[in-house]
């Protein structure tokens, strides 16, 4: 086993300086910065983050101890908590005045507990008596109560994304209750109760915050409930349970993931994935909640992949003095100084870093056997394109081959993702043409994910270089690619040309002209005029080519042009003339007919042509000319005969004369009048 | 031995007497050069108990025959001889090898008055070579498919080897010739493609893949439905003779068991398995029977480098049959035979249905009523494919057409025309009996046409017979 570590901390974590008893270290979930407030903000505060490019620096008066420091949405205006009862406000608007201006809470003998900010000069309080919003007024120095509401508060949580805000209630605290914040409103949305293991005799609080974090998977909020392991109820083991918690409607437990083992947790949501760490092994586990499991009861998952640990972390010793000499120290994962944020942060505040966790593909493939599997779960995740081509490649060279069933397997799940796109492009095409003005807003354009990987993809990563591997039996090559055409027709997705060729190309390869035939017999080989090219091509090797070359440009209906240019290279003036006979003239295309007639000539007359064709070209002539009549030499020849039903056959040719063959004439007739003086300057 | 099917014609007691087999040899001059050893030349001589002398003397006509022509063209020696009671056939099957054959002239027996002896009347024009040539081609390609070459036997085991192969094969399988009912469908020697779309084709293809990974030792497949082709595994020449096999021998041997229902004592024990419906045709019929042999028949193909024989192992679920070719180097075992029967047999029937269901939905979409009921036959050198309203379906004695021989007789002639030139032609036919026979052949294609119309002129039969390409041919290159 080469690589394991699915899990990795980024490359380039936010530097702080680390918490110290001159310097407190604060997190906004919100605006994901990390404040470091030297002395209460007398010598500094440093606000850093996301991405360690924008810091801001600025100081302010020590009041007291800051015990919550935010900045509004944009930088705008910082609140800073200091005491029990209020939040102070500094502008950070430029041209505004800098002066703190402060606000406490209304309710009376209510402790704020702590405030988020849901807009850019909205925010809201939370108290252990309810919940404030406030909008606040920069220019005036002045805030104003919009909405307030009162229930008892045990903790909260906040997930900015949302803006859903969180409130414990309740003497044990498991009845939560949920607020969203909407454009400057505030409105209730049902409350739930989380199941707890066991339920204390005295009633105490026994829901923590810290078993409590809100995050958004595939789209969807959800309240992730860590349940402890406890000995007095039968569960051997901890377990995440999640709480569906949507706009409208019930929260309704809808998933459960099996830790196996009991222990101190951690959740981190990373890629949609849900990542759980355990602190006493030092390892992760992960777990995708869109996999089904059939072996398991309905919405049951256990981990996706075996537990592993974080990969190794070095910290580069990037100080103000840089000692090239002194190689990096390794950084003690899972240690217990960790804070973990949603959806995917870790912050280390003794040693000042703040990582993304991040999830690494290519490690996957080696610990998931069952392709299947493995493709639903690549399938989902955002950097997925080029592990899926390898996974492809994989199974499909080399020592771990995989079975042909396995092969169609994977091939059916990427069409499956494939086709899904298509169609709903389609439906975006489609809602377009028919009028952008009434739904478009509702229409948005279909997102191309890693996912797709479409045909170009498979032919350019996988299958061209499958094909040309020295060594593969070509069975299976052929069984291969004919899988992927099954796959892609199951799909209903047009199968391009260049799939077509790969397979011809293999079957030429390998003298397997019979095959090829029967799948063009099939019509497994779809028509295109690229490929009846390609198989005119083949003609000197396999003569039958010509005449499924023909049949293709005959199905097309769009190469008239090009089936009388294949006759008339194989001399056959007459079958090209017939041929244009026999496709609807009408008056519009009277003209190409004539151009085509032309043609036939000037083919002859400059090629000078063998004895024969000259001839056939006088026949031509003869039988195009007005009032001539058919002979038995000039072919096609329509006989009419009666024999007596017994004796020899006396065949005559009789009645040919007396009966004009079919309209033939009267067409030809009809279009050569224009181009008969082409005709008759030929000698 | 002569009456085979006596027609009572209108007029008269007048008595009808079909072509049929006067003896079949096959010699090799080379065996006995010298005078008073010609016997060492005959290798096979049917009927057997003709007297030697007269069958030395007929191997030596023929002989004669075929190297006097030679001197007018060496490189074309005499097909076949007319006479007025028979005609002759030969054919060159390998270097110096010889098969003839000898078949009676169709005569009509007519009663005199005043009890004198009937005169009988020879229509040896009825006879047409091009026909009896390919069957007798066909009597070679069979002996091939199952024994290898004569040269092959010659090698392995001399003439010891040779006859008594010849013996055995020729011996049975000459009963099973039908001269009487030989057409133009023997000339073609065609394959019955089965129509199907594109998917079921697929799932198909799937299907065969899947089975030859994970039984190795399966070397080609082929797949049947409805004793038509859908694919095949073997090369076209091969599979052409194989077809032949299993359409005119096998298949109809087999099928009464299964249209005789579920519950008739005629259906052989379902072997406990109720999960499909798979069985071996060839092989052993009951694999639970503790004495059941594992031996299959043995078939010869072309290969690269000459010829490989091959275990020929027919499954069948339902309606689909599958051959599976394995080295006849390889012994197969009960083992083997469980294996295949248990991973093939679930998979098939479910196929089976699926084509099943595909096909009667295909037909509703296109309406049986729609198409108008022309009798026609359709052939494509290049892949063999044949098409033909005329017959009936096929059954191990007999071939049934549903028109008069006379007809047939006609789009024989008509076959022989269009093999003399290469370019396309078009021919109409007005027979005595109100039909219009017309042969049209274009590039390799031949379509004859039966049309039963009174009063119906050549232009009409021209527009009628290209309603029926608009219909049925149109998607194929094939000019009007």
């Amino acid at each position: 086993m080469s690589e394991e570590h699915y899990l990795e901390l980024c490359e380039s974590p936010v530097q702080f300086e680390h918490a110290s008893s001159v310097n407190n270290v604060f997190f906004d979930e919100a605006n994901k910065q990390v404040f470091a407030v030297r002395s209460g903000g007398a010598t500094g505060v440093v606000v850093k983050g996301p991405d360690d490019k924008n810091s801001i620096a600025f100081r302010m008066d020590d009041k007291g101890e800051v015990k919550c420091i935010k900045f509004s949405i944009g930088n705008k205006i910082l609140a800073v908590q200091r005491t029990s009862k209020s939040v102070d406000f500094i502008n950070f608007i430029p041209d505004y005045p800098h002066t703190e201006f402060s606000q406490e809470c209304k309710m009376k003998n209510a402790s704020v507990l702590g405030f988020c900010w849901t807009n850019w000069n909205e925010i809201v309080f939370i108290t252990d008596q309810g919940i404030e919003l406030y909008q606040v007024f920069p220019d005036k120095r002045s805030v104003k109560l919009i909405k307030s509401q009162s229930l008892s508060v045990n903790w909260y949580q906040y997930c900015p994304e949302t803006a859903v805000l969180l409130l414990s209630t309740s003497g044990q605290g498991n009845v939560l209750q949920p607020f969203v914040f909407r454009n400057g409103t505030l409105s209730k949305m049902t409350k739930f109760e989380i199941e707890l293991p066991v339920v204390p005799k005295p009633a105490k609080l026994s829901l923590s915050e810290r078993d409590i974090a809100m995050a958004t998977i595939y789209g969807q909020l959800y309240v992730m409930y860590l349940k402890h392991h406890s000995r007095t109820a039968n569960s051997p083991s901890a377990e995440v349970v999640l709480y569906h918690l949507p706009r409208e409607g019930l929260c309704k437990k809808s998933h459960v993931l099996k830790l196996n083992t009991t222990g101190k947790f951690a959740l981190n949501i990373v890629d949609n994935l849900v990542v759980v760490h355990h602190q006493s092994t030092q390892t992760s586990l992960i777990y995708d909640i869109h996999l089904r499991e059939p072996d398991c009861a309905l919405n049951t998952h256990q981990p996706v992949l075996p537990a592993r640990s974080i990969h190794p972390y070095r910290i580069p010793l990037t100080g103000p003095v840089v000692v090239p000499s002194q190689p990096p120290v390794p950084c003690q994962l899972y240690s217990s100084s960790w804070s973990v944020f949603q959806p995917d942060i870790i912050i280390s505040a003794s040693e000042g870093y703040l990582w993304y966790l991040q999830v690494k593909l290519p490690p996957t493939v080696n610990l998931q056997q069952d392709k299947g599997k493995l493709m639903d779960f690549l399938l989902r995740r955002r950097d997925c394109k080029m592990v899926i081509l390898s996974v492809c490649s994989q199974i499909l060279e080399g020592g771990e081959r995989g079975s042909l069933p396995v092969v169609a397997t994977v091939f059916d799940k990427l069409n499956q993702v494939y086709k899904e796109y298509l169609e709903a492009e389609q439906m975006y095409t489609l809602a377009m043409e028919s009028g952008p003005s009434r739904n478009s807003a509702a229409q948005k354009r279909p997102v191309r994910t890693q996912a797709v990987i479409d045909q170009s993809d498979m032919y350019t990563h996988v299958l061209s270089s499958f094909t040309e591997r020295k060594g593969v039996c070509h069975k299976f090559i052929i069984a291969v690619l004919m899988e992927y055409i099954r796959s892609l027709n199951q799909s209903q997705i047009t199968v391009q040309h260049y799939l077509y060729e790969l397979v011809i190309k293999t079957l030429v390869q390998h003298n397997r002209f019979y095959m090829l035939h029967q799948f063009l017999q099939y019509h497994v080989l779809s028509d295109s005029k690229p490929l009846a090219c390609l198989l005119l091509s083949l003609e000197s090797t396999y003569p039958p080519a010509h005449q499924l070359s023909l049949d293709m440009l005959k199905r097309l209906s769009t190469a008239n042009d090009e089936i009388v240019e294949v006759l008339l290279s194989k001399q056959q003036v007459l079958g090209a003339l017939r041929f244009i006979r026999s496709v609807d003239i009408d008056v519009l295309r009277q003209g190409w007919a004539t151009f085509m007639i032309k043609r036939a000539t000037f083919f002859i007359i400059t090629i000078g042509g063998p004895h024969d064709c000259t001839l056939q070209l006088n026949v031509v002539m003869t039988t195009c000319r007005p009032g001539s009549s058919w002979t038995r030499r000039s072919r096609p020849v329509t006989r009419c005969c009666s024999t007596p039903s017994s004796g020899p056959s006396s065949r005559g040719t009789s009645g040919s004369e007396e009966t004009p063959p079919s309209t033939l004439e009267n067409t030809v007739r009809n279009t050569w009048s224009t181009s008969s003086s082409c005709l008759e300057s030929n000698p | 031995m002569l009456i085979v099917s006596p027609r009572m014609a209108a007029v008269t007691q007048e008595k009808q007497y079909t072509p049929s087999l006067l003896s079949f040899f096959v010699y090799n001059p080379s065996f006995g050069p010298r005078e008073g050893e010609e016997e060492k030349k005959i290798l096979f001589y049917h009927p057997s108990e003709v007297e030697k002398n007269e069958k030395i003397r007929n191997v030596g006509l023929c002989e004669a025959i075929v190297q006097f022509t030679r001197t007018f063209c060496p490189t074309k020696p005499a097909k076949s001889l007319h006479t007025q009671k028979n005609r002759q056939f030969f054919f060159e099957a390998e270097d110096s090898y010889w098969i003839v054959m000898i078949v009676k002239n169709p005569m009509v027996e007519k009663p005199n008055k005043d009890g004198k002896p009937p005169t009988i009347e020879y229509q040896e024009e009825e006879v047409l070579d091009t026909v009896y040539g390919a069957v007798l081609r066909q009597c070679y390609s069979m002996y091939k498919l199952f024994n290898g070459t004569f040269g092959r036997a010659m090698e392995a085991g001399g003439v010891e080897l040779l006859i008594p192969k010849l013996e055995k094969f020729f011996y049975r399988y000459l009963q099973t010739l039908h001269l009487q009912s030989c057409d133009l469908l023997d000339v073609f020697g065609g394959i019955s493609f089965f129509p199907l779309d594109k998917m079921t084709y697929l799932k198909i293809q799937s299907f065969v893949n899947r089975v030859e990974e994970n039984l190795r030792l399966v070397k080609y497949t082929a797949f049947l439905y409805n004793d038509q082709l859908i694919w095949s595994g073997l090369e076209q020449d091969d599979m052409r003779i194989l077809y032949k096999y299993l359409t005119t021998s096998l298949f109809p041997r087999h099928s009464e068991p299964e249209l005789a229902g579920r519950d008739s004592a005629l259906r052989p024990e379902v072997s406990g398995n109720l999960l499909h419906y798979g069985r071996f045709l060839t092989g052993p019929a009951n694999l639970k029977d503790p004495d059941a042999k594992f031996r299959f028949p043995r078939i010869f193909v072309h290969t690269e480098d000459g010829s490989e024989e091959l275990h020929l192992i027919v499954y069948k679920a339902m309606s689909a049959a599958v051959c599976f070719m394995i080295s006849a180097s390889v012994e197969l075992t009960r083992e083997f035979c469980e294996r295949l029967d248990a991973l093939v047999g679930p998979q098939l029937t479910l196929l089976a249905s699926d084509i099943c269901e595909q096909f009667t939905l295909n037909r509703r979409i296109s309406g049986p009523d729609k198409e108008p009921q022309f009798k026609f036959i359709y052939f494509n050198h290049m892949n063999l494919a044949e098409k033909s309203t005329i017959h009936m379906r096929k059954t191990a004695s007999v071939s049934l057409t549903s028109v008069h021989p006379d007809l047939m007789k006609i789009l024989g002639d008509i076959n022989c025309d269009f093999a003399r030139v290469d370019e396309d032609e078009e021919v109409i036919v007005k027979a005595m009996t109100d039909y219009w026979v017309v042969g049209k052949k274009s590039d390799q294609r031949e379509l004859y046409v039966i049309l039963n119309q009174k009063n119906a002129n050549l232009i009409e039969v021209n527009e009628e017979v290209k309603r029926l390409c608009a219909t049925q041919f149109n998607n194929i290159f094939f000019l009007d």
